[in-house]
């Protein structure tokens, strides 16, 4: 923290030297009140109190409303806007292309649970070290408010259409499938959305974060599933949650009767604070089970239900060099002389 | 012994006085799955090493094991490697297409068959030599579930004696082809040894056909143009693969695998590439692309169904501007049916691919030579001009075994083209990603994760402006298009030139691309010698096009476009690029069953054209 010895309050900066503004991007263009501006917001935060340098973040996205929000947050960082349901295959090139980016994904509940749940499925399995977000508002909002696969049975469209299908849950599929961090947050719970993303990005390995964002525009009326005020009702969080970045050398005592600490990759601490007794983020088989109670229960729960910060990423099962393959010299890339002449003589 | 039985007509009699040496094209008729593949191998290895250009073509089905599949061989003492439409030595191994087979042969063919199939009264105007291969196999090999595949090396055998092969050339062949399994080659070498000495006391030789040294092959090579295009792309520094399994392409990422896992890992046991088999074709663009934005240089390989999904992507990279290189092993369209077999189909659809504006760099590989150096110009070009660049090679090219001189070590480095550094960006200050600054319609381009605060920006499709900054304005989306259609303009000097054959003594030329040279080659010289019609020649290895082909079409009055596929597809893609009063000039020449383009097709419809 660094104030100035004059009277001129100077702005906050990071452990990098960065203000807050150093993470912002472009105005928005989206709905005023749209769940996605929210979520933006939080990703600034989190990105600039967690120091991260934002040339090495990559924003890849889909497209949608919310794949239109790389836009808005982090100018310093590159950003692709790719094709519609396929921000995973080309967030795992760049990743694979240079391991040393950290990779910020956005997509949308349309983008990810229906053209394109062939790529997310195939993401989770790798556990490639991305943080995938989606921006999950139950309906297609950039083609103006068409159903998509997450939302829940008997939800209404402005328009009286009652959805008939039961959701995609994306956070259970995550889970399954490999994923290696798992949760699900609310734009509107700005507390538990900034520890989450702050422990998204200490963790190595795929994270996958489902967060309901609502559509203030086609999809936050009575009958909605996906409005703010359902939200309001029915979220029902499964811990408190506190993160201690591995820079800041502060001891936070806890309760190990009432609290969970897991130790990320870099060291931080994510403290969850229980509010359901036992349950254990590291039980995949109970996160599960339990997000599958929750639908019965008619409840949106929400926290961190799977951990795993000791899996090995896709990176290291290619065992890839340290040095990004983008930038191997020639050297590197280019075999020899006597090769050529050895793969020569075998074919003659 | 039928054949020995057999009274020869007149006719092959005084064929066999006159022999035939070094010029033969030899069927083999198996079952798929049967192992012929390795004894094919051998044979076609034997004639290579007696010194004789060959060739080796496999036509096989689309199924793992059970129905028919032909091995054709030829050898031509004048280097001729096309595939030749006569059969002259057939080796019938297969009961259910034994019959047919040597319906379809011309009189004087030459018959070498299973002795169960008893063919030898079918046609008085063949050879037939009867073998009793199960009998022969059963006495080498003493494990019988091993029989069904050393049979076939058996005929190798007594094809070798026949045909007057080096025994020792055959040895020599079979140590190689199981360089790693000494057992495995005893047993083959016993059972083609089996087959020889059968041949050598059984059979008296009747028909024409020999093979004799020869000093043509000295020095060469014989790989499979997918081999060539993975040792090309490795020396081209690619770093990441992405690909889904598809014939005719899988084969090129297998082999780059071995080769990749053989000469690119560090000395401490580090990949200097990833490779990965992607859940479809539209993520393993996707992976291009995302590899190719982020700086890695990144292919994939796949065939038409491949190419049809990789569509909407193309199309982003086309506006986007990311480089990469897709590899096109073209094969007979949709799944079902004909997917093993060879065709030049792609050539528009792959062109064109995608929607909106779009077109795209092709290369065309004619030989496994070019496989591996156009892989090099590919990967140079896609960073050169931040774009797709397609590899349209074919099942014929890719699959196939091809003679060729040895590779050169690259003579170019590695390109990267216009990259800029932090240093480069604290000189400047900032950039801006879509503009035209040198006036060849190519901006320059950041990688990410470059440490400079100006050095992101913002890829996406098809609205921004020259700082990459959204925008729907007409005039940005107009400009935008307009300075990509420049790089297109620009390309035409910098893509490979066509191999151009113009004397000025002949009205007439012949254009043709890939695999289809090696029917004109000789086809030009058929319409020579027996008709004296004289041809000049341009053989198309890059798309846009050069000044060189247009300067060709100006030159000649009839011109001759041959390619495989129905449509004629290149001879549409020249008429959209020349002076409209050029265009009926063009003349086509199409040739669609899914085997490989024969000299004697080209030069039978050419003459006619011709009126002759
Ligand atoms: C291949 C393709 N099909 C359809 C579309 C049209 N489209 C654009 S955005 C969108 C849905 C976006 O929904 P979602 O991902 O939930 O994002 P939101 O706008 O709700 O944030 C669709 C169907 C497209 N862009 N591409
Ligand atoms: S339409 Fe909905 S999702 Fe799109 S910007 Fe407006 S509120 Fe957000
Ligand atoms: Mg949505």
């Amino acid at each position: 923290m660094s104030t100035a010895g004059t009277s001129t309050l100077q702005p906050k900066t990071n452990r990098i030297g960065l203000t807050v503004l150093d993470y912002r991007g472009g105005k928005t263009t989206l709905c005023a009140g749209c769940g996605h501006n929210a979520i933006s917001e939080r990703i600034i935060d989190a990105m600039f109190e967690m120091g991260i340098p934002p040339e090495r973040v990559i924003k890849p996205s889909g497209i949608g409303c919310s794949s239109k929000s790389p836009a808005y947050f982090m100018r310093r960082s590159h950003s692709f806007n790719a094709v519609h349901g396929r921000m995973p295959s080309v967030t795992t090139g760049a990743v694979l292309a240079n391991h040393k980016l950290m990779a910020l994904g956005v997509s949308g509940d349309g983008d990810t649970a229906s053209i394109g749940i062939g790529q997310f499925v195939h993401l989770m399995r790798r556990n490639l070290p991305v943080i995938y977000i989606i921006e999950d508002n139950g309906v297609y909002g950039l083609t103006k408010g068409q159903f998509s696969a997450t939302a829940d049975l008997g939800s209404k469209l402005k328009t009286g259409v009652i959805n008939e299908l039961p959701p995609i849950d994306t956070c259970a599929m995550a889970i399954e499938l490999g994923a290696t961090f798992v949760g699900r947050s609310f734009s509107g719970d700005k507390k538990q959305l900034h520890s989450m993303l702050k422990a998204a990005i200490a963790h190595r390995g795929t994270v996958m974060l489902d967060v309901v964002s609502p559509c203030v525009t086609f999809n936050d009326h009575e009958g909605s599933t996906k409005s703010y005020k359902y939200m309001k009702d029915h979220e029902e969080p499964l811990q408190d949650i506190s993160f201690i970045p591995a820079f800041e050398e502060i001891n936070v005592e806890y309760d190990s009767g009432t609290t969970v600490q897991v130790t990320m990759h870099d060291g931080s601490r994510l403290q969850l604070h229980k509010i359901e007794e036992d349950y254990d983020p590291t039980d995949r088989i109970r996160a599960i089970t339990r997000l599958h109670e929750a639908r019965e229960e008619n409840v949106v729960l929400t926290g961190v239900f799977y951990v795993n910060p000791k899996a090995p990423t896709f990176i290291d099962v290619l065992n890839l060099t340290d040095e990004p393959l983008t930038t191997l010299p020639e050297s590197m890339v280019r075999p020899g002389r006597d090769v050529l002449a050895r793969a020569m003589a075998e074919l003659q | 012994m039928a054949t020995t039985d057999v009274a020869l007509p007149e006719a092959s009699r005084q064929r066999e006085r006159k022999r035939v040496v070094n010029n033969l094209s030899i069927q083999v008729a198996t079952v798929n799955g049967s192992g012929s593949q390795s004894s094919n191998t051998v044979l076609l290895r034997s004639i290579f090493q007696m010194g004789v250009p060959v060739s080796g073509k496999n036509l096989f089905p689309s199924n793992i094991a059970g129905l028919p599949t032909w091995y054709t061989i030829r050898a031509n003492k004048d280097g001729y490697i096309a595939r030749k439409k006569e059969i002259d030595f057939l080796v019938a191994m297969n009961a259910e297409t034994a019959q047919e087979d040597v319906m379809a042969l011309s009189a004087g063919a030459a018959v070498l068959f299973d002795e169960p199939l008893n063919l030898g009264g079918l046609r008085p105007d063949l050879t037939f030599y009867s073998v009793p291969f199960d009998k022969l196999v059963a006495a080498v090999c003493p494990e019988a579930k091993l029989r069904k595949l050393v049979k076939n090396m058996v005929y190798v055998g007594v094809v070798a004696k026949l045909l007057e092969i080096d025994p020792a050339e055959v040895e020599n062949a079979i140590r190689k082809q199981f360089a790693s399994k000494a057992k495995a080659a005893n047993l083959n070498l016993a059972a083609a040894k089996a087959g020889y000495d059968y041949a050598a006391a059984s059979l008296t030789k009747q028909d024409p056909y020999c093979i004799q040294r020869m000093d043509k092959t000295k020095g060469k090579i014989i790989i499979d143009g997918n081999s060539a295009a993975a040792l090309g792309s490795m020396f081209a520094g690619v770093t990441v693969v992405t690909w889904y399994p598809i014939t005719p392409s899988s084969s090129l990422v297998e082999s780059l695998i071995d080769y990749m896992k053989q000469y690119r890992i560090t000395p401490d046991g580090k990949a200097t590439f990833a490779i990965v088999q992607a859940e479809d074709e539209l993520a393993a663009i996707g992976m291009v692309l995302g590899a190719g934005w982020a700086g890695a240089r990144a292919m994939t390989a796949t065939a038409g169904p491949g190419i049809s999904l990789m569509a909407e992507f193309a199309g982003l990279s086309y506006y986007a501007e990311v480089p990469g290189v897709i590899w096109n092993i073209q094969r007979v369209g949709p799944s079902t049916g004909l997917p093993t077999r060879t065709s030049q189909g792609d050539l528009l659809s792959t062109a064109f691919l995608s929607h909106g504006d779009t077109k795209h760099i092709l290369l065309i590989p004619s030989s496994v030579g070019e496989c591996f150096t156009m892989a090099q110009d590919a990967f140079n070009l896609a960073e050169h001009f931040q774009t797709l660049v397609f590899m349209m090679s074919d099942l014929d090219l890719g699959m196939n075994n091809w003679m060729s001189d040895p590779f050169e070590y690259p003579t170019t480095p590695i390109e990267r083209g216009k990259i800029l550094s932090k240093e480069d960006l604290e000189r400047m200050g900032g950039f801006e990603r879509y503009k035209d600054v040198d006036g060849d319609g190519i901006g320059y381009r950041t990688l990410p994760g470059t440490d400079h605060p100006a050095a992101a920006y913002f890829a996406r499709g098809s609205g921004h402006n020259e700082k990459s900054q959204y925008s729907e304005r007409p005039d940005d989306y107009e400009r935008n298009l307009e300075r990509i259609n420049k790089k297109f303009e620009t390309a035409r000097s910098f893509v490979p030139r066509p191999e151009v054959i113009s004397t000025a003594k002949t009205e007439i030329g012949i254009i043709a691309y890939g695999t289809s040279h090696w029917g004109i080659v000789e086809a030009r010289d058929q319409l020579r010698n027996e008709y004296g019609i004289e041809t000049d020649y341009l053989r198309i290895r890059a798309y846009p096009f050069t000044r060189e082909v247009h300067a060709f079409i100006e030159q000649h009055e009839r011109i001759y476009v041959v390619e495989q596929n129905r449509d004629a597809q290149m001879l549409s893609l020249l008429k959209l690029d020349i002076k409209p009063e050029l265009t009926s000039r063009l003349r086509s020449i199409a040739h669609v069953h899914g085997l490989p383009l024969d000299a004697r097709s080209v030069t039978d419809e050419l003459t006619s054209m011709e009126g002759r």
